[in-house]
């Protein structure tokens, strides 16, 4: 037992730190926590949460799925990588893996927003749950994008603020456009007939 | 750990090891290498400590063979030389190995070569994007086309942000492959495909442009599309398009047009590159809401026949409608065919 107890010493203190970070995106102020301290876990672990909650969605017929989760994890981290280089062409003073790391922890509020639909959609797929479900994205996409832009703006030279948060702004944007229109997948294949 | 780094290098210097041009600190690549060593991220803590505990054991190997020279003669002495070289061939195999690995890094991930493409203020952006649909009526000079970046970059992402609504809106059904991919890969595709061959036809033609100049164009009269695309994703009249395509497309390819005579001489190579320009142009405007958006205007005539006035015709919510209609027009097809 005293082995596993050593194991899970650094386990914990890794989990500790990503549940930090957490605390810090979800009330934005001016730390510098996650840029000190930078690790890829967290944007790791959101990753892989959003896109697992994403697959599995439906449209009209049965070759086309929704997002696969490969394409959501490239488009994560492909997103990432451009901003990342787009800000540091603009004369930012942030380092790449500081950079990753603010943009994948601040994909927390789209997360959450994500599992709110899914509880919606069990309700049902009206107009309601239509209406309800695009409040809870518009608010958490822009809930993300304020909060990266706390921590990612402050490294640029003041004029150029605007240049950098416009990508930031199409990165979530395009996030929060594959939550809205998710949905789910019906489970014999069967749909209705007729009005 | 800086006398120990020292002993390192004067070890290292009366070895002769794999030395080669030391990379002079301070490159900007994409990921700076130098700091590797550097414990304040987390996921490098085992490197900095292997190289920290090769150091320490080299040290300790150092001091071993020191006493043991003197007690035990050649034999032992030499034994411990040669434990000592065998670890310094290792630790200069690792030292030349991340050496060169950094200095391909920074040749081919050295961002610096885009860094004054990318060189802009905000205003400048807003002018330039108003200016793309703005046709400048000087042909006898060389017009000034701004070599940036920036612009022509994110409008092609905002071009597949739009692409990707047109899409999801309209129902379309992609076979092999994803919407986003298709939208990522088209848009950039012509971004990038069509500004390299008028390059090329440039070239032929002996105009005065540069790549640089030729994607920067190209790129900001993409803007015209994403407001014709942007107005006819959301209000879907058909005319409304047309009209749209005709001016605002007609506006940005004369723009282009444009600076390109300005910079070529002799009639027939102005014609054949601007009318390819123009052309692609045009055309890349009419596929994008065609592709992606008939079958809207099908579902939409089915639906309610061809004897409802355009006005009437509204965005709904697709998956739902579309299935009604599957059924409505077999049980239709059911019931002509049943009555010949």
């Amino acid at each position: 037992m005293a082995e596993v107890d050593e194991a899970s010493k650094p386990l914990l203190r890794d989990l500790k730190a990503v549940g930090k970070k957490f605390g810090h995106v979800m009330y934005p102020k001016k730390s510098t926590t996650l840029l000190r301290d930078w690790d890829l876990w967290g944007p790791l672990l959101l990753c892989v949460t959003l896109a697992l909650m994403l697959q599995g969605g439906s449209a009209d017929s049965k070759e086309d799925g929704g997002p696969q989760f490969a394409e959501v994890f490239v488009i994560i981290w492909f997103g990432s990588v451009i901003i990342t280089l787009n800000s540091k062409l603009l004369g930012g003073t942030i380092s790449f893996f500081q950079s990753l790391c603010v943009l994948g922890y601040c994909i927390l509020p789209l997360t959450v927003a994500m599992i709110v639909c899914r509880l919606v959609l069990l309700g049902g797929t009206g107009t309601a749950s239509f209406i309800v479900r695009f409040i809870v994205v518009v608010a958490s996409f822009g809930w993300s994008t304020f909060a990266s832009t706390a921590f990612l703006a402050d490294s640029q030279p003041p004029n150029r603020k605007a240049l950098v948060v416009y990508p930031v702004f199409l990165f979530y944007f395009v996030i929060s456009w594959m939550i809205v229109t998710f949905s789910p997948s019906h489970s014999d294949g069967t749909t209705d007939t007729g009005p | 750990m800086s006398t120990t780094e020292n002993k390192n290098t004067n070890s290292t210097e009366s070895w002769g090891g794999f030395d080669d041009n030391p990379i002079q600190g301070g490159g900007s690549a994409v990921i700076d290498m130098e700091n590797m060593d550097d414990t304040s991220g987390s996921s490098f803590e085992d490197m900095g400590d292997m190289h920290q505990r090769m150091k320490e054991e080299e040290e300790v190997s150092e001091e071993a063979a020191a006493t043991e020279e003197g007690d035990d003669g050649e034999f032992l002495g030499m034994k411990g030389v040669k434990g000592q070289l065998s670890r310094q061939v290792a630790d200069e195999v690792w030292q030349a190995g991340k050496r060169q690995a950094s200095k391909a890094f920074n040749l081919y991930a050295n961002i610096d070569i885009l860094r004054p493409y990318f060189d802009v203020e905000p205003i400048q952006v807003r002018n330039r994007l108003l200016e793309s649909l703005i046709p400048v009526r000087i042909i006898n000079f060389p017009q000034k086309i701004a070599g940036e970046l920036y612009g022509p970059l994110m409008l092609v992402f905002t071009l597949v942000a739009i692409l990707l609504h047109g899409m999801k809106t309209s129902g379309t059904v992609i076979r092999e492959g994803t919407l986003m991919g298709t939208a990522i890969g088209t848009c950039f595709g012509y971004w990038i495909g069509v500004s390299s061959f008028i390059y090329f036809l440039a070239y032929l033609c002996n105009a005065q442009i540069t790549m640089l100049q030729m994607l920067s164009l190209l790129g900001y009269g993409l803007f015209g599309h994403c407001v014709v695309l942007f107005v006819t994703y959301s209000v879907h009249f058909h005319s409304l398009f047309y009209i749209l395509w005709l001016v605002i497309g007609g506006l940005s390819t004369l723009r282009m047009v444009a600076a390109l005579i300005s910079r070529t001489v002799g009639h027939t190579p102005r014609l054949i590159l601007c009318g390819t320009v123009a052309t692609l142009h045009m055309l890349f405007l009419l596929y994008l809401h065609f592709a992606y958006h008939k079958i809207v205007e099908g579902i939409l005539d089915t639906l309610e026949g061809p004897n409802v006035p355009p006005i009437q015709r509204v965005a709904r919510d697709i998956p739902e409608v579309s299935v009604a209609l599957v059924n409505a027009t077999v049980k239709m097809i059911g019931i002509t065919l049943q009555s010949h």
